[in-house]
């Protein structure tokens, strides 16, 4: 609080928000008639109200962030400004994890409560009277309407892959290499981190760049791991439960990886043109940040969704 | 350097831009905050016709106005709007004007995040309202959307209705997060969070509770979403999935939501009677752990909305409880804001009288609650009329009037016009007579067995429903009349002091400022003693 000389930052006015309010329109008309043309007027081509949609997206995020950057660098952003980003970024994460929050949620419910009230058993074990026959166990591979929603053929978890092939099995499981990824990759940032704090820039731009390859790499194997799931093992967002949580999960997840990819790697070339100083890196912190968030995501769906 | 120095100066000093682009390009925190304001005052009469509709239809048993499809429609949309257009933007507009000057900021921590949260709000509605002139009808499914009403058994603009909340839920959280950076870093020096005036305090709490929530809200619809248009099955038991799921995910967001409904009217009602009761809130610290508690244990509640689903007795037992629990911080607002009337040099001016109805009449919506929580009985009460009694109670004569009050209370300051007083006690006493006229005969209809969302009724149950389609539409009326007051109070009246009301000045940084205040609040901090 020690920038009182200096005034707090207002623009003057801004463009770009109500830009911003307009592209959304724009999505979730795009989004909503793409689903269902026979509502809006654009029939077959509403995907291209949608597409014009995220363009404008990329576009009005790019000059917003522009805008920032540039104030930044002619000086105008203040201490207390400064904090306001760091406050902004912590809460949005918080609400980030929040959203997690509902999916680990409907995970817990439908594995504790739903499923096993399905098989028969417990106080509300009557719902057995539904699809009498049906027998609880997760990983969900008999759903109770195999008509509706067939069940997987195979599943992801750590259990299986070690029954299948011993150490074998686990060596030829695609989240251990995830999970190898996601972690060291949480290392590296935050290596990348010291270097900017300690003026090193080398050791900055490197690092954020192992960091990179890291995340891609992620990204790609769970590509990988997506197709070997549609083709080979039947397991698809509707296989019942489990590949309703499976993908919902793993998939949000991997979608925010892609962000957090995308952020570090404007933070990159922002490095390399010389942006950030040990006390100026706002940008970086907040997608390092991100990054540490993902990660513990990663974490949390290696317990809940494959291990346990 | 000299060319950013001239820039400051340049940006300390400027007033609002001319004409349209003033409104749509604005990072002004008052600016914004009018827009808040007239935009849910704008939903207030739209959903208001929602329900003039749905009490013209119940004025009398049978079907004579409209369809039960289109009753439908009616109910959910009123729900929807008075919720998410009306309710939670007005607080919003307050918090933007109220907050950077009680705390003596300049503006809103990140002014551009504000105008976009505003200017999502628009959209979103646009696309709601819009599903009601399509071929399927719009929401039809009650505002609390369960599945498979809302899933299977949708009509097909429930897409449009998906996508239209989870903007909003964008715009909440964004608001949210500016709020709370505002409070937690903005505030003045000397500013303590325990010196920190109480609306500030209900603001801070209810941002965090919408930041907690909201994201769970957008879950929700996006899991209906995929249910509906890529074969998941979160909410199919056919899957593996249960329709119950959806109901716990969506009180756990809901109840919650109903805290960040009224939390801000407490703050407002705490200034406005400490203020004309010449005396200084009692109790304080009090009630800020007892705003802190409700917020922690909304988190633990969520079940009670649903004790007839079919849970196990563990559950609702602990529901129960965890309810009960929710009435003694409550119990301590009341009592304080008793207290600090005990023994005041009182006066009857508008605000005051929301506020005093308010305690009342919200004590009347809490109470019910209460019995709401005892299991046993809510298997009688669930689903009746009796409901609609009690959150009415404590969303019209409890948040709106909490709304009202704030509006009469600083209105002097952002015009820089005293309201008409006359007009203002009519507007209450109209308010206040037909308020109970319309929800209070809903108690007896539904401790009869009065079940809600039926366009139709047993005979019965007749004169009290005429009673209360008399006072709604009473009480509709009625708002008309803060339009033209609020009209009249921005064009003409006796120019407000600084201080606006005797006493003020101590009671608040916001009374320091000239009325109506500069375009910037505080260009400089206040130091605070």
């Amino acid at each position: 609080m020690s920038s009182h000389q200096q005034p707090y930052y207002v623009p003057k006015s801004s463009k770009l928000p109500f830009a911003m309010a307009v592209t959304m329109l724009t999505l979730i008309i795009g989004a909503s008639t793409t689903l269902k043309p026979e509502l809006g007027p654009f029939g077959e081509n509403s995907y291209l109200v949608l597409l014009t949609g995220f363009l404008m997206m990329w576009t009005t995020m790019f000059f917003w962030f522009s805008q920032v950057i540039k104030e930044n660098n002619e000086g105008l952003n203040n201490l207390m400004l400064n904090n306001s980003y760091y406050y902004g970024m912590a809460w949005f994460i918080f609400s980030e994890v929040m959203f997690f929050f509902a999916f680990f949620f409907a995970l817990a419910y439908i594995r504790n409560f739903a499923v096993p009230w399905l098989g028969g058993e417990g106080e509300k074990g009557i719902s057995n009277i539904l699809w009498p026959g049906f027998e609880a166990h997760w990983p969900l591979m008999v759903t109770p309407d195999q008509a509706a929603f067939p069940g997987p053929e195979e599943e992801m978890s750590f259990g299986t892959a070690y029954g299948h092939g011993g150490l074998a099995g686990v060596l030829g499981w695609i989240p251990l290499y995830n999970t190898i990824c996601l972690l060291s990759s949480s290392v590296t940032v935050h290596i990348a981190h010291l270097g900017l704090k300690n003026g090193n820039r080398l050791q900055f731009n490197l690092f954020l760049a192992i960091t990179l390859i890291l995340g891609y790499s992620f990204v790609v194997l769970q590509a990988i791991e997506y197709s070997e799931a549609y083709t080979q093992m039947g397991l698809t967002l509707k296989s019942g439960a489990y590949g309703t949580t499976f993908f919902m999960l793993t998939g949000f997840h991997g979608f925010h990886v892609c962000l957090g990819a995308i952020i570090l790697t404007i933070m990159l070339i922002r490095g390399l043109r010389g942006h950030f100083s040990h006390d100026d890196q706002f940008g970086f912190e907040a997608g390092s940040w991100y990054w540490h968030f993902v990660d513990v995501v990663w974490i949390c769906l290696v317990a809940f969704v494959y291990v346990m | 350097m000299s060319t950013i120095v001239e820039t400051h100066e340049d940006h300390g000093h400027h007033g609002p831009a001319k004409g349209l682009t003033r409104w749509l390009f604005t990072t002004n925190h008052k600016d914004i905050g009018t827009l808040y304001l007239w935009f849910s005052f704008l939903m207030l009469f739209i959903g208001g016709a929602m329900a003039m509709v749905v009490r013209a239809e119940l004025f009398e048993p049978g079907l004579q106005i409209i369809q039960p499809e289109f009753f439908n429609q009616m109910t959910t949309n009123h729900g929807l709007i008075m919720v998410f257009g009306v309710i939670m933007p007005a607080f919003v507009g307050l918090a933007n004007w109220m907050i950077p000057m009680q705390i003596g900021a300049p503006d809103m921590a990140l002014p551009r995040l504000n105008n976009l949260s505003f200017w999502l709000l628009p959209m979103a509605f646009t696309i709601l309202l819009s599903t009601l002139f399509m071929e399927p009808g719009g929401p039809n499914f009650g505002w609390t959307f369960y599945a498979p009403l809302s899933t299977t058994y949708a009509p097909d603009t429930v897409t449009f209705f998906i996508f239209s909340i989870h903007i909003m839920g964008a715009s909440s959280i964004l608001g949210s997060i500016n709020i709370i950076t505002t409070i937690l870093n903005m505030r003045a020096p000397g500013l303590t969070l325990m010196k920190m005036p109480l609306f500030c305090w209900s603001w801070l709490i209810t941002a965090y509770l919408l930041i907690a929530v909201m994201p769970v809200l957008a879950g929700t619809v996006t899991m209906m979403l995929m249910d509906i248009h890529f074969g998941t099955s979160f909410f199919n038991a056919a899957g593996g999935g249960d329709p119950i799921l959806f109901q716990h995910i969506f009180w756990f967001f809901g109840h919650p939501e109903v805290y960040i409904m009224i939390l801000p009217a407490f703050g407002i009602v705490s200034h406005v009677i400490s203020t004309f009761s010449r005396k200084p809130i009692f109790g304080y610290s009090s009630m800020v752990y007892a705003l802190t508690s409700i917020a922690i244990l909304s988190f633990v509640v969520w079940a009670h909305h649903m004790f007839t689903v079919g849970m196990p007795l563990a559950g609702e037992l602990f529901f129960m409880y965890s309810t009960m629990l929710i009435a003694i911080p409550t119990g301590v607002k009341v009592f304080n804001w008793v207290a600090t009337m005990f023994k005041g040099s009182i006066s009857f001016e508008t605000p005051m009288l929301f506020a005093i109805a308010f305690v009342a009449l919200f004590t009347i919506g809490g109470f019910s609650g209460l019995m709401l929580t005892i299991v046993p009985a809510d298997f009688q009460y669930h689903d009746t009329y009796f409901v609609v009694a009690h959150f009415h109670y404590v969303l019209v004569p409890g948040s709106l009037f909490g709304i009202f009050a704030g509006v009469y209370y600083w209105i002097p300051k952002w015009t820089g016009n005293m309201y008409d007083e006359t007009l203002g006690k009519l507007h209450f006493w109209l308010s206040f007579i037909s308020v109970n006229l319309t929800f209070f005969p809903m108690h007896f209809v539904g401790l009869a067995g009065m079940p809600r969302r039926y366009p139709d009724y047993a005979l019965q149950f007749a004169d009290f429903n005429a009673m209360a389609s008399v006072g709604a539409f009473i009480f509709g009326f009625s708002q008309l009349l803060l339009l033209f007051i609020v009209i009249k109070s921005i064009r003409t009246g006796k120019k407000a002091s600084s201080e606006v009301w005797e006493d003020a000045k101590g009671r608040g940084l916001e009374w320091t400022l000239e009325s109506p205040p500069p375009y910037h609040s505080f260009t400089i901090q206040p130091e605070v003693k």
